[in-house]
């Protein structure tokens, strides 16, 4: 316990010696405390019954703390959801950290604290995990990267083979509200707003849709870094069928909307971490949206627009005025704007 | 989101539509000379809702696409010497003649990307070891917050704080497009926010000398539909005025605080202009009171020159000559991974906005 007491995390912590036994057994062990981490071996033996869906994921998030939530929560809900977009029931997670010396040991029980919270709200057990200490100036405060694995839901196919013509795009809520809340608070960024992340986990909604639907549902995914736009974009291409989406039904908040609009950003694009799509055979569109909005993940569902066999491979979004555009994939960062 | 809501409505847009379509008589060059306005256009589909008789010419007025590329060479330098350069964002992916800015932050550049130029104040107040430039790029718009940074920094006796100056005048930009001998436009869309700056009393002579329709606009779809009205109005009655359709922001004086700012710290001088060349007394230089701020003499760095590339036309595509998918490189060796000239770059440039938004390459598949 004597180390902890040290403010920061140093290099020893990544030693591999007795002060990282004495951070995992006081922080990691003790706060997630389960029996395949509790043997605390060099990895964990677990069951799964039929085939397992896997998906990695590193977190570099900056700042690591920001309204809505913290880096921790955010490990969890981007991997919780990457493994519920292929259609599975997410079981275990892997943890493991690359934190740069110096981080506050109380700003590392919180994000743990918090990756916990955000574990059992999802269902998810850690397993596994890994510690690694750098030098001040070779990371960013804390990295994080998980990999989770889930058991592919029994009624679930999930796949772009599955998209057809006329199936409808429907949107569980509002796009455009992670990435706003953590550019509020990007340095050199001096607008202040009320705007939080919507990270949270989607694997209880994706799973229910299953359980009611089955392969009617075709296809999820979340459109996280690159926002709707870039999402959608690369359906299209993948499936070589057209994409249809109408601006006045795509949910966006009317802060979120302001706040883009000051910084010259486009919403299509800022990314997300509560949002998911899924695209269902049109027979159902009707029952699809009136599930998910009884759903506290789902309150926003939209149906924002339908796959078509016009223009191949190419996004069209109508804008409220009548007129129409092409959506294109985001290329790099999305840039402020001079005037 | 009052003002703006109100500005994206459906039925007063397709009404102004129907107004142009009923007033049109004959074939117009209308060019827009701001590249907001471009964005605007394309974005909302506005283009392909206008009748085939109105032609939108795209203008210049895309302040990272006019930047010459010797300008963005320079930044390199100071920022591969240990300087901490400041910038609007859409400014650090424009190629220079080796690589962009971007290119030279991930070589450990030190890079800040920033919204206004007093935030770099504050960073050359927090770094008083380091040597800290703001690249003040821009129209009349970004003038007066630029020379304000300049004004903040001589308050606060800052030694470290200078700016990478590139800012060019819309109206010498006018006058040089109308001067061109392939020039084909009929009437100008004035620069909604130039002019909620400037004003717009300077282009009443110039439309008196070019016997040409300018027509101060906004930049939602109701205000650019209803711009383009009144610029085809006038044309079909054989008319040249000046007129304010974004009179909600505009007023005739400008702002004369930002105003007086401005002619404080600047005073005009010749500007070069990427693809079109120097125009003289088209744009703003440090006044000798304000030399200290003068990033190119103080660093000495006013010698770099770079040539542009030859597969690139932005300059026709700037002076309305061309439209960006009528460039044999456009959507091929040219897009935004792998721009060759900054319109393919900037949020305002033509080219990126064809590319981004417009459906000439659905038809050209």
């Amino acid at each position: 316990m004597d180390n902890l007491a040290l403010e920061n995390i140093n290099l020893g912590h990544g030693s591999g010696g007795r002060m990282t036994r004495d951070l995992l057994d006081n922080i990691i062990f003790k706060t997630f405390n389960n029996p395949y981490l509790n043997q605390k071996h060099d990895g964990s033996i677990v069951k799964f019954k039929g085939e397992i869906a896997i998906s990695t994921d590193s977190f570099v998030v900056s700042p690591i703390f920001f309204k809505g939530g913290n880096i921790g929560e955010l490990a969890v809900h981007g991997t919780v959801n990457d493994v519920a977009m292929c259609g599975a029931v997410p079981k275990y997670l892997s943890l493991a950290f690359i934190i740069e010396e110096g981080l506050k040991i109380a700003d590392f029980v919180t994000i743990v604290n918090a990756i916990k919270k955000a574990a059992d709200a999802s269902g998810v057990l850690i397993i596994t995990g890994d510690t690694k200490v750098v030098e001040r100036g070779k990371g960013d405060k804390i990295f994080i990267n998980t990999t989770g694995f889930g058991e592919v839901h029994p009624k679930g196919s999930i796949a772009t083979d599955n998209i057809k013509v006329g199936d409808k795009i429907i949107i569980n809520g509002s796009i455009a509200q992670h990435g706003m809340a953590i550019m509020s608070e990007r340095q050199g960024l001096e607008f202040e707003s009320d705007i939080v992340s919507d990270t949270t986990n989607l694997n209880f909604l994706t799973n229910k849709l299953l359980d009611v639907f089955g392969n009617k549902i075709h296809f999820f995914r979340d459109p996280t870094r690159g926002g709707l736009s870039s999402v959608l974009s690369e359906i299209a291409t993948d499936i070589n069928k057209g994409i249809a989406i109408y601006e006045s039904k795509i949910p966006l908040e009317k802060q979120v909307a302001a706040a883009c609009e000051i910084l010259g950003l486009d919403p299509m694009y800022v990314a997300n971490e509560g949002v998911f799509i899924t695209i269902v055979d049109s027979s159902i569109e009707n029952e699809v949206v009136a599930l998910m909005r009884k759903d506290s993940k789902g309150k926003n569902t939209s149906c924002i627009g339908e796959v078509t066999g016009d223009h191949p491979s190419k996004v069209i979004m109508h804008n409220t005025i009548g007129g129409k555009r092409i959506v294109t994939p985001l290329i790099g960062e999305q840039l402020p704007r001079i005037c | 989101m009052k003002y703006l809501s109100e500005y994206r409505n459906l039925e007063a847009t397709k009404s102004y539509l129907r107004l142009i379509e009923k007033t049109v008589t004959r074939n117009w060059n209308i060019m827009e000379i701001c590249g907001g306005q471009t964005h605007g256009l394309v974005k909302n589909g506005i283009l392909d809702l206008l009748p085939e008789k109105v032609q939108m010419i795209h203008g210049p007025g895309c302040p990272v696409c006019v930047t010459p590329l010797n300008l963005i060479d320079k930044a390199i330098e100071l920022l591969e010497n240990d300087v901490i350069v400041c910038s609007f964002g859409d400014m650090i992916r424009v190629p220079g003649s080796k690589k962009s800015l971007l290119e030279a932050k991930a070589n450990g550049g030190d890079l800040r990307i920033l919204y206004s130029p007093l935030e770099a104040v504050k960073v050359a107040r927090e770094n008083p070891d380091k040597e800290v430039v703001f690249f003040a790029v821009g129209f009349e718009t970004t003038a007066p917050a630029n020379a304000l940074s300049v004004l903040h920094a001589q308050k606060e006796g800052l030694k470290n704080y200078s700016i990478l100056v590139s800012h060019v005048l819309v109206p010498p930009a006018m006058e040089a497009i109308l001067d061109d001998k392939f020039c084909t436009i009929n009437a100008f869309l004035g620069a909604g926010h130039v002019c909620a700056i400037m004003g717009y009393e300077e282009y009443k002579p110039m439309a008196e000398k070019y016997k040409i329709p300018i027509v101060v606009t906004g930049f939602e779809p109701l205000d650019l539909v209803q711009g383009i009205y009144m610029a085809v109005a006038q044309l079909e009655k054989g008319l040249h005025q000046v007129e304010n359709q974004y009179a909600r922001v505009v007023k005739e004086e400008g702002n004369k605080a930002a105003i007086n700012v401005i002619n404080e710290v600047f005073q005009i001088g010749n500007r070069a202009w990427r693809g079109i060349g120097e125009i003289p007394n088209s744009g703003y230089v440090l006044k000798a009171a304000y030399k200290d701020f003068d990033a190119e003499s103080k660093f000495g760095i006013s010698n770099i020159n770079a040539p542009e590339n030859s597969d690139c036309i932005a300059g026709e595509v700037l002076r309305g000559i061309k439209k960006p998918h009528q460039c044999s490189q456009f959507g091929k060796a040219c897009n935004p991974s792998n721009p060759l000239g900054a319109p393919m770059v900037s949020s305002e440039g033509a080219c990126a906005a064809y590319y981004h938004f417009s459906d000439t390459l659905i038809s050209s598949e």
